[in-house]
C-alpha cells in the first residue's frame, strides 16, 4: 500500500485508516474498564446502603494498597501468585476452556516444592530452587494437564472436573503436610521441614520484593508470545473459535489442550512454589489461600490476554494488600474484599453483551466520515 | 444415652445414618438443578447460593426463634440468586456457566460478609422424626432419626419426576431444555421458563443451605459447605437428568460423605484426609465413567451448554 503523504488526500486516508484501527482496538480496552469502574461503583453503593462511605473505602484502598513506596512493595510481593494463577485460567480459555481449579496446581506445586526440599537437602541454593521450580511445575501442569486430557478424551466439563480436583488436591495437601512429610518440630500448623536460607528466594536488588514478582512478569510476557506470535498460539485461537474448523484442518487439538492446560498448570503450580520458598518458607495449609479463586477474576477482567494480566494483578493485589487496614479501620468483615471481587466479577461478564452495541467502536463508521 | 459396644458393625450403620443425613442438601440442590438444567441451563453457582442460604436461613431462625421462617428466608433468597442468573443470561453472549462460577463469588462472599456476626450465636434446630423407635440399640436409633426436610426433598423429587412426565408445565420445560427454536415455534418464552426453572432450582438449594446450618452439621461457619452445591451439580449428570434418580445418587454421594466421620468415629486416624475427600473422587469418577466425547449423553436437554 502506498500512500502519497505529500498529498491532503493520502494522508487522510492514512488517518482514516488509523482511526479504523483504533476503533476496533479501543473496544476492547474501553468495555472491561467501564465495566470494572461500573463494578466498583455498585460495590460503593452496597457500602453506602450499610451506612460506610465508598470514598473512604476506597481512598484506604489507594494509601495502603499504591500510596506509599512500602505499600507498592507489599502490592506487588502479592502479585506474583495472582500473575502465575491467571495464567492457569487465560491460557486454556483462549482455547475455549473454562479452567477454574487453578488452586489445586498451587497447593499441589507448593507441596511438590517443600517435599523436594526435604528429600535433596544436600543441594546447593540456586539447584535446589531450579528444582523446587521444576517439581512444583510438573505436579501443576500434571494436575491441570489431567483436567485438559479428561476433557479431550472422555468429554468430560472441565470446569467441574478442576474444581472437583482442587478439593482433592487440598485434600492430598492436607495428608501430606500432616501425615508422611510433617515436620515434627511444627507443633501448632503442621509443615513440611523448613527451607535452609540459602533455598529461599530473595528480594530483588532496589527495593523489598521477592523475584517471584519477575518470574510472573517473564510467564506473562512469554505466554503473550506463546499466543500471539507463534504457529502453535495461533492453532490454539482457532481451536478456541471453532473445534470443528481446526479439526478439519488437521489441527492437533487434543495436544493443543493438553499442552495449555498443563502449561496453565504449570504456572500455577510454580506459583505454589514461590509461595513456599519466598513467603512461608515451607509447605503448610497457608498454600491455600485462594489465589487461584482471584486469579479466575483477573484472567476474565483481562480478556485472557496474558500482557493485560499483568496490569489487573497488580490492582487486585492492591485490592488484597488493603484489606487488612479497610478492615481495621471501618470495622468491615474480611470478607468484603470477595465481596468487591463478586461485584466486579458480575459486571466484567455482563459487560459481554456491550461488544458490538456501540457505533464509536464501528470502523465502518470512521471509514465513512 | 450409654453407647452400647456393637465393634465394626458401627461403621456401615454409621454410614447408613451419615448418607441420609449429608445428602439431604445434595438432594435438594441438584433436584433443583435438575428443574434448571431440563430447561436448558446449568447454574453452576448453587455452591454460592447453598453457602448464602445457611447463613440467611441461620440468621433468620436466629433473630425469629423459628427454624422454619429461617428455611423459608433460604428459599427466598435462593430464588433471588436464582432470578439474578436466569435475568442475566438472557442477555447476549453472556455465558451461563461463566455467570455461575461469578455468583459462587458473589453469593460466598456476601454470606460471608452478613453471616460475621452470626457465627457464635445458637439457632434452633429444624426437628426430626425417629423411625428407630423399635430398636433397642442407640446406634440403630441414631441412624434412624430422620430430618422433616429430608422427606421433603423426596416428595418434590417425585412430584417433579410427574411433573416432567404428564403435565403440561413439565412438558413446556422439557420442550425449551431440548430446543429453543422449536419453543419458540410451540409459542413459549425460552427465557421466561429459563428464568422460572432456575429461580425455583435456586430456593431448592437455599433450603440445603439451610438445612446445613441449621440441622446438620447444625452451625453456621465460613466452612459449612465444601463443594457440595458443585457436587450436586454433577451429581445431575450422574442422575441422568431424572429427578427420582437423584434421589439415589444423593444418597450415595451422602455414603461417601459419611466415610470419613465414620471411620473416625471407631479411630481410624490414618488417612483422614484422605477419606474426607472421598466424595470428591467419587463424583470425578463418575463424571468420567459417563462422559463421552462422541456421543449425547442419554436424557441430557439438548440445549444444555454443558453436553455441547
Amino acid at each position: 500500500m502506498s500512500i502519497d503523504l505529500a498529498s491532503g488526500a493520502g494522508s487522510e486516508t492514512a488517518v482514516r485508516e488509523w482511526l479504523e484501527k483504533a476503533a476496533r482496538n479501543a473496544e476492547g480496552f474501553v468495555i472491561p474498564v467501564g465495566a470494572l469502574i461500573a463494578g466498583l461503583a455498585v460495590f460503593g453503593l452496597f457500602l453506602l446502603f450499610l451506612g460506610k462511605s465508598p470514598f473512604d473505602f476506597y481512598a484506604l484502598v489507594y494509601k495502603a494498597g499504591f500510596g506509599t513506596a512500602f505499600s507498592w512493595e507489599n502490592t506487588l510481593s502479592r502479585t506474583a501468585p495472582l500473575l502465575l494463577a491467571a495464567l492457569c485460567v487465560a491460557l486454556p480459555a483462549r482455547l475455549g476452556l473454562v479452567v477454574i481449579g487453578g488452586e489445586g496446581a498451587i497447593v499441589l506445586g507448593g507441596v511438590a516444592a517443600g517435599a523436594f526440599a526435604m528429600v535433596a537437602s544436600e543441594l546447593p541454593g540456586p539447584a535446589g530452587m531450579v528444582g523446587m521450580a521444576l517439581f512444583a511445575a510438573c505436579a501443576g501442569g500434571i494436575w491441570i494437564g489431567l483436567v485438559g486430557a479428561l476433557r479431550h478424551l472422555r468429554g468430560v466439563n472441565e470446569t467441574i472436573s478442576s474444581l472437583l480436583m482442587a478439593y482433592i488436591a487440598i485434600a492430598i495437601m492436607n495428608h501430606l503436610v500432616e501425615g508422611p512429610f510433617r515436620d515434627p518440630a511444627s507443633l501448632n500448623k503442621p509443615s513440611t521441614e523448613p527451607l535452609f536460607e540459602s533455598w529461599r528466594i530473595g528480594s530483588m536488588p532496589g527495593f523489598d520484593v521477592h523475584w517471584g514478582l519477575a518470574v510472573g512478569v517473564v510467564a506473562c510476557i512469554v505466554s503473550w508470545i506463546l499466543i500471539e506470535r507463534t504457529s502453535w498460539g495461533f492453532a490454539a485461537r482457532i481451536a478456541g473459535g471453532n473445534v470443528r474448523a481446526a479439526q478439519v484442518q488437521g489441527l492437533p487439538v487434543g495436544r493443543l489442550i493438553i499442552g495449555f492446560t498443563a502449561l496453565g498448570g504449570a504456572f500455577a503450580g510454580i506459583a505454589g512454589m514461590i509461595e513456599v520458598a519466598a513467603v512461608h518458607g515451607s509447605a503448610n495449609g497457608s498454600l491455600a489461600a485462594g489465589y487461584g479463586y482471584t486469579g479466575i477474576l483477573i484472567a476474565f477482567l483481562a480478556r485472557h490476554n496474558p500482557l493485560a494480566i499483568i496490569p489487573v494483578a497488580i490492582l487486585l493485589a492492591g485490592f488484597e494488600a488493603s484489606s487488612g487496614l479497610v478492615q481495621r479501620r471501618m470495622d468491615l468483615p474480611d470478607a468484603t474484599v470477595l465481596v468487591l471481587q463478586g461485584f466486579v466479577f458480575v459486571a466484567i461478564l455482563l459487560s459481554d453483551a456491550l461488544y458490538g452495541r456501540f457505533k464509536l467502536f464501528q470502523p465502518e463508521l470512521w471509514r465513512r466520515a | 444415652m450409654s453407647e452400647t459396644d456393637i465393634g465394626l458393625w458401627g461403621v456401615p450403620l454409621a454410614i447408613l445414618g451419615g448418607a441420609i443425613r449429608v445428602s439431604t442438601p445434595f438432594l435438594l440442590v441438584s433436584v433443583g438443578e435438575c428443574l434448571t438444567e431440563r430447561s436448558g441451563r446449568i447454574n453452576l453457582g448453587l455452591e454460592g447460593t447453598l453457602v448464602f442460604g445457611a447463613m440467611s436461613g441461620y440468621a433468620i431462625a436466629y433473630q425469629t426463634g423459628s427454624p422454619w421462617l429461617g428455611v423459608i428466608a433460604a428459599a427466598i433468597a435462593g430464588a433471588a440468586f436464582g432470578f439474578a442468573h436466569g435475568w442475566m443470561c438472557k442477555l447476549p453472549r453472556v455465558n451461563d456457566i461463566a455467570i455461575g462460577i461469578s455468583l459462587m463469588i458473589l453469593g460466598m462472599g456476601l454470606a460471608f460478609f452478613f453471616g460475621k456476626p452470626y457465627i457464635q450465636p445458637v439457632a434452633p434446630d429444624l426437628p426430626s422424626i425417629s423411625f428407630g423407635w423399635w430398636a433397642d440399640l442407640p446406634q440403630v436409633q441414631a441412624a434412624l432419626r430422620i430430618n422433616v426436610l429430608f422427606l421433603l426433598a423426596i416428595v418434590v423429587a417425585i412430584l417433579m419426576a410427574r411433573m416432567f412426565r404428564t403435565t403440561r408445565i413439565g412438558l413446556m420445560v422439557r420442550v425449551v431444555g431440548d430446543s429453543t427454536d422449536a419453543a419458540r415455534a410451540l409459542g413459549f418464552h425460552p427465557d421466561r421458563v429459563r428464568l422460572f426453572s432456575t429461580a425455583v432450582g435456586g430456593a431448592l438449594a437455599g433450603v440445603g443451605g439451610a438445612y446445613l446450618s441449621l440441622y446438620y452439621p447444625g452451625s453456621w461457619n465460613e466452612g459449612i459447605s465444601s463443594g457440595q452445591g458443585l457436587m450436586a451439580v454433577a451429581l445431575v449428570i450422574f442422575a441422568r437428568w431424572n429427578p427420582v434418580s437423584c434421589i439415589w445418587a444423593a444418597l450415595l454421594f451422602g455414603g461417601a460423605g459419611a466415610l470419613g466421620p465414620a471411620l473416625q468415629s471407631i479411630g481410624v486416624t490414618q488417612g483422614y484426609y484422605l477419606f474426607y475427600a472421598a466424595p470428591y473422587v467419587l463424583t470425578l469418577g463418575v463424571l468420567i465413567a459417563t462422559s463421552s466425547t462422541s456421543r449425547a449423553m442419554a436424557g441430557a436437554p439438548g440445549a444444555l451448554s454443558i453436553t455441547k
